[in-house]
């Protein structure tokens, strides 16, 4: 990989360990987000995965507390979460946003909470940092078997629900009178949901998680109209955006300041940003050729 | 559509026997039975807020009836494989990432786990669905960006695919201007026909109805009468109905049903011949 590449693959990359598990456990999450993302846009609950990794927040700064991983802090106080949502009315789309304010905001005190006491007791620093922001390159090799389970967890999840879930995602009435288990399937969805934000959070961070989550899937459903291509661009875009994050973040260690390197989260985000901008470009350059075509005619 | 023979002596679709409905405090159906028969086309007529809604919920297993029964061909309880459902209401996000063919296809198998494996057999059938439907062009449009007569096409194919032997619409022909209303009435008698169905339709304006129905259900006051159309859209039955004088009128080959004589007219089963004007002076 010497010679004309060596400018965008740093020397080490391919041998870094660091790199490797970070580009495993990016894969696997992103994958995992994508899928589960995807039903979160159509379902109008991404801001329900925003509320469930601000309350993450709360469980990864109280995980610091008592001395265990973020990861575990972010799974167990999601799953609180979910079950608040839940019986608030997370199913309802009035109660909807009713529901993810409450929780969300909640969620919030407790980390403002845990974060003052984790400053006071333990002698972690930069616990917030870790918590909000994330780092791929920080994730230990240890963890990957535990991620990879959890990833696969929510993926089967998601791909064995995928047709009653679709239909209940696009119309809960139409799902109702086949005689579906809306609700169920409902609650289903919002374990998955609670999986892929714990996992997204642990990987970029618990406030940019919601990028990973739906950034890729949004995308996706501009480019094509079809759902299970949609489902497989949405993934093959949050791989994407990981993997040339992790490529960039490494790169930048050359960067001013020079021997600091930007962190990997902003280069993920940033890129699923730029997919987003980009992926509305076949329709608006659609438009303007049809405006045009219409203009000539008119002429 | 005279000469029908009636309806307990056909084979039972669907039977509804002393349906009682509370929602909260309020009664809102009071015994009501009738019997839907193998092919028939019947419309569920009445004011709106009536209770058609409540009663195809009723049917669907979707709203517990507080007494009473509901048999589906011939069996009680949840049987919903056998009745295809079109919602009143219905919105389709723009930029949902689904088809047109897509929610047909959802139709046969949305109960399966998993995803449905590419399928020439399966594909065909959406296809000739479609076809039925008169939705070919559109087929690979997503459902969000059609327009609402288009959308309630794919849905009656959505309804249709698993091959109901009931299908049941909610006010398919609200909020349709007149050439779309004639349009689907015609498709619906004309699917009715080819695919052997009973329909049961929704309505609270009947005249676009009935030249296709061969009964009706009569909704007011909570409660019902149903028979064939000269039979249910009478004076006296209807007057028996309400529990109040009503006129049934015939004008321009259009049935008026005038109601509230007391407090001002009140028309129903009609729309378009108040602006004539001269119906009521």
């Amino acid at each position: 990989m010497s010679g004309f590449l060596s400018p965008v693959f740093e020397p080490g990359f391919f041998a870094s360990a660091q790199v490797h598990v970070a580009l495993e456990v990016g894969t696997v999450v992103a994958l995992v987000a994508a899928a589960v993302g995807s039903f979160a846009v159509l379902r109008g609950q991404s801001f329900a995965g925003e509320a469930l990794s601000d309350v993450g927040t709360a469980g990864g700064s109280g995980a610091f507390l008592v001395g265990v991983g973020p990861l575990w802090g972010f799974l167990v106080l999601g799953a609180a979460a979910a079950c608040a949502m839940e019986l608030i009315g997370v199913q309802r789309p009035r109660g909807r946003d009713l529901a993810t304010g409450i929780v969300l905001g909640a969620g919030l005190g407790l980390a403002a909470l845990f974060f003052s006491l984790v400053a006071e007791y333990r002698d972690t620093t930069g616990a917030p940092v870790t918590v909000l922001f994330g780092s791929l390159f920080t994730v230990s090799a240890s963890l990957t078997p535990a991620i990879a389970a959890l990833s696969v967890a929510g993926l089967a999840l998601v791909l064995a629900l995928y047709r009653p879930l679709l239909l209940s995602s696009a119309s809960a009435e139409l799902a109702a009178a086949r005689g579906l288990p809306v609700r169920l399937i409902g609650v289903l969805y919002l374990v998955a949901l609670v999986l892929a934000v714990a996992l997204a959070s642990l990987t970029i961070g618990t406030i940019l998680s919601t990028g990973l989550l739906v950034g890729p899937a949004a995308s996706a459903m501009r480019l094509t109209a079809r759902p299970v291509r949609a489902l497989l661009m949405a993934g093959l875009l949050g791989v994407a955006a990981v993997w040339l994050g992790v490529l960039l973040a490494y790169d930048s260690f050359y960067w001013p300041p020079v021997g600091h390197g930007w962190p990997v989260s902003f280069f993920v985000v940033a890129l699923v940003m730029v997919f987003y901008l980009a992926s509305g470009l076949p329709r608006a350059l659609g438009a303007r050729k049809r405006r045009r075509s219409a203009a000539g005619e008119a002429a | 559509m005279t000469g029908a023979p009636a309806a307990d002596e056909r084979e039972a679709v669907l039977e509804v026997q002393g349906v009682d409905v509370h929602l909260g405090n309020r009664q809102v159906l009071s015994d009501v039975s009738f019997t839907v028969g193998a092919n028939d086309f019947t419309g569920l007529i009445g004011a709106n807020g009536a209770g058609k809604t409540t009663l195809m919920r009723v049917i669907l297993g979707l709203q517990p009836p507080s007494s009473g029964r509901v048999r589906i061909s011939g069996r009680e309880g949840r049987h919903r494989s056998t009745i295809g459902y079109v919602p009143q209401k219905f919105v389709f996000d723009p930029d949902m990432p689904l088809r047109a063919r897509d929610l047909v296809a959802l139709g046969i198998d949305a109960q399966r786990w998993g995803i449905a494996l590419p399928s020439r057999s399966r594909r065909e059938r959406v296809e000739a669905m479609l076809a039925a439907v008169n939705g070919l062009q559109f087929a690979d449009t997503r459902i969000g960006r059609l327009s609402g007569g288009e959308q309630q096409r794919v849905l009656i194919a959505h309804a249709l695919i698993s091959e109901p032997t009931l299908l049941l619409l909610d006010e398919p022909l609200a909020n349709l201007d007149p050439a779309s209303t004639q349009e689907v009435v015609s498709l619906l008698a004309k699917i009715a026909a080819e695919q052997n169905i009973a329909v049961l339709i929704s309505a609270h304006e009947m005249n676009p109805l009935l030249p296709v129905l061969d009964r009706i259900i009569y909704v007011a006051a909570g409660r019902a009468a149903s028979g064939r159309t000269d039979e249910v859209v009478r004076a006296d039955v209807l007057s028996k109905l309400y529990g109040d004088h009503v006129d049934v009128l015939h004008v321009h080959g259009r049935v008026l049903v005038v109601t509230g004589a007391g407090e001002g007219l009140d028309l129903h089963g009609h729309e378009g011949a108040i602006t004539d004007g001269e119906v009521l002076r």
